[in-house]
């Protein structure tokens, strides 16, 4: 099933959901409505004709030009009908959302794919995207009292972390800024 | 004194003055495993929730490793960023290189010469068994087998001496770069190679003879820790914990790259006890069935290296002009197998040099995440079965 027939099954479904495609590029995607996210979400894994059943990644965006931060859920289908035949046949798609930069908040799929549950983490860690309905939404790789949020791009670095010195002679700055 | 023996002990029974009543009785009790512990195998705490024996319940807590490996590939050029990437992974250095650089040579629609593809598989394929040793040798020291961890390991030196006199490195590769490999083999290394798999073949009988159908290992692993395949999926689990629930799946078969669609080889997959001689008790989705998907592997992993050694033929091992190649302003996501599962990068140029976003998803962060569901309402000495079972490292957990 190609991305086209995807996303006009959603489309056909949730009329109002869509809010961009971008379907003739390397990684086809969806932009997708934050607040039709888990209910898109669970019609992609429930669907007879698509179950999106594994969650692949969460991969979180900082779009620092448009003010936004964005998510992007790669996913894909495992079939588990005929177990123990060798499987050569899948489908993958990805769906895109885009929130505030300044108040980022974006329905947790935990309920959907428990995967999504640290890939959450995650993304809330180090980008500071804030999952609603997220059952524990707690840092996850950093320190629990680390100060901001490593992947966004206009991050600075601090300079001590309880009283380790963090600087270095080489300088900090990153080249793109 | 003289009056007390063995007859008398009858009259003291539990009523007694004697008998202190709550001697065995148990309280909940919050126990730390790790840090720093042999079977966590890195730098890994578990807080577990303990009552005596049992385990009601036990939480990772990650991040010890952690340097935002994702933060460094914003700020350094794709062929810079590939020493990174085999520091994410140090138990698979070469499957790592090769996930980021097909992620880039995807993003820049870069050819990879027909050689490259072949020395690349090669490489991918001894990696695997290098790592699956590790795997199964220290998953023996978890369960207080000593011996087959330095039969391993004695066989991953030799994989570690044919990566040295191909690059020069044993542990940290950076082999595998974008657009090809980054130096072709040396002189007589075919042989060599042919050599170490002649040699090798053999070994994986011992492995099952001392380790696998050992009746104590089989005991403390059997019927442990099962997960379903179901469960799986939902958590994201992939490679040999996917496959040992009994779902063929590898994306060398399903998407395949480098060429992998031109070898014969098979997907093992867990199964119930009983046939094929796999022994009785073991349940598809337990601790010992993950093991032994890793031991069916390694044969496969040895016909696929036969294939390609004597398909290398005489060509270019590095596309052109890969250096300071610009990226389109455009994104890709790229899973290859790595031995431990789907290693995935997501990789957004913006038309310069330098990736705008490179998101690593590991296999060891996703497999991981299941122990809290897992480790629930079991006995302490089995958290390290399933741990050890699940094969994480984590340098790429922590990233």
């Amino acid at each position: 099933m190609i991305p086209e027939d995807i996303c006009n099954l959603i489309k056909a479904r949730f009329p109002d959901a869509i809010e961009a495609t971008v379907l003739d590029a390397a990684r086809p995607y969806v932009q997708i409505k934050a607040e039709s996210l888990v209910e898109v979400a669970t019609f992609l894994r429930d669907d007879p004709s698509l179950r999106f059943n594994l969650l692949r990644s969460i991969s979180s965006i900082d779009l620092l030009a448009d003010n936004k931060l964005a998510c992007a859920y790669d996913m894909m289908h495992v079939p588990t009908e005929n177990r123990g035949d060798l499987l050569t046949t899948t489908r993958s798609f990805a769906l895109r959302v885009v929130t505030d930069r300044d108040d980022p908040v974006i329905p947790s799929l935990a309920g959907v794919w428990r995967a999504a549950d640290w890939h959450e983490r995650e993304a809330f860690d180090l980008m500071g995207i804030r999952f609603s309905d997220h059952p524990d939404l707690r840092r996850i790789l950093c320190p629990d009292d680390w100060v901001g949020h490593p992947l966004r791009k206009d991050y600075e670095f601090p300079l001590e972390y309880h009283g380790i010195p963090a600087t270095t002679e080489y300088g900090l700055t990153n080249p793109r800024h | 004194m003289a009056e007390t023996t063995f007859e008398s002990t009858p009259d003291l029974l539990l009523d007694h003055d004697r008998v202190e009543q709550g001697d065995l009785q148990t309280e909940e009790l919050l126990v730390n495993m790790g840090p720093q512990h042999p079977s966590t195998h890195g730098v890994l705490r578990i807080v577990l929730r303990t009552d005596g024996e049992m385990v009601l319940e036990a939480e990772p807590h990650i991040g010890y490793l952690h340097r935002c490996a994702e933060k460094i590939g914003e700020s350094v050029q794709p062929y810079q960023y590939i020493p990174y990437t085999d520091r994410m992974d140090y138990i698979a250095g070469m499957n790592n290189n090769q996930a980021f650089a097909i992620a880039i040579e995807r993003l820049c629609g870069v050819e990879v010469p027909e050689r490259a593809k072949r020395i690349r598989v090669i490489m991918a394929e001894l990696n695997r068994i290098a790592s699956h040793l590790v795997a199964l040798g220290t998953y023996g020291l978890d369960m207080g087998a000593f011996t087959p961890f330095t039969w391993c390991f004695r066989e991953r030196e030799m994989i570690l001496d044919l990566f040295e006199a191909a690059c020069g490195a044993r542990l940290t590769y950076s082999y595998i770069t974008v657009g090809g490999v980054h130096d072709d083999l040396p002189d007589g290394w075919v042989e060599r190679c042919e050599e170490f798999l002649d040699f090798f073949e053999p070994k994986i009988v011992d492995y099952n003879n001392l380790l696998s159908f050992n009746h104590i290992f089989v005991k403390r692993t059997a019927t442990v820790g099962v997960i379903t395949a179901e469960d799986a999926l939902a958590f994201g689990l992939t490679g040999a914990a996917l496959r040992a629930t009994g779902v063929r799946w590898d994306l060398r078969k399903v998407t395949p790259y480098d060429g992998y669609e031109d070898y014969d080889f098979d997907i093992p997959i867990g199964q119930d006890g009983g046939i094929d001689g796999v022994p009785r008790g073991v349940v598809t989705g337990d601790c010992w069935s993950r093991y032994y998907v890793r031991i069916l592997e390694m044969t496969q992993s040895v016909r696929i290296m036969r294939q390609a050694l004597k398909r290398l033929e005489e060509g270019p091992i590095e596309a052109k002009k890969v250096k300071g190649i610009k990226l389109p302003a455009d994104e890709v996501y790229v899973e290859i197998e790595n031995p431990r599962g789907q290693l995935g990068f997501y990789v957004q140029g913006d038309g310069s040099a330098i990736p705008a976003r490179v998101k690593a998803r590991g296999p060891s962060f996703c497999n991981l995440a299941i122990t809290s569901h897992t480790c629930r309402d079991i006995l302490l000495a089995d958290v390290p079965a399933i741990i050890g079972s699940l094969d994480v490292v984590l340098g790429e957990v922590d990233r």
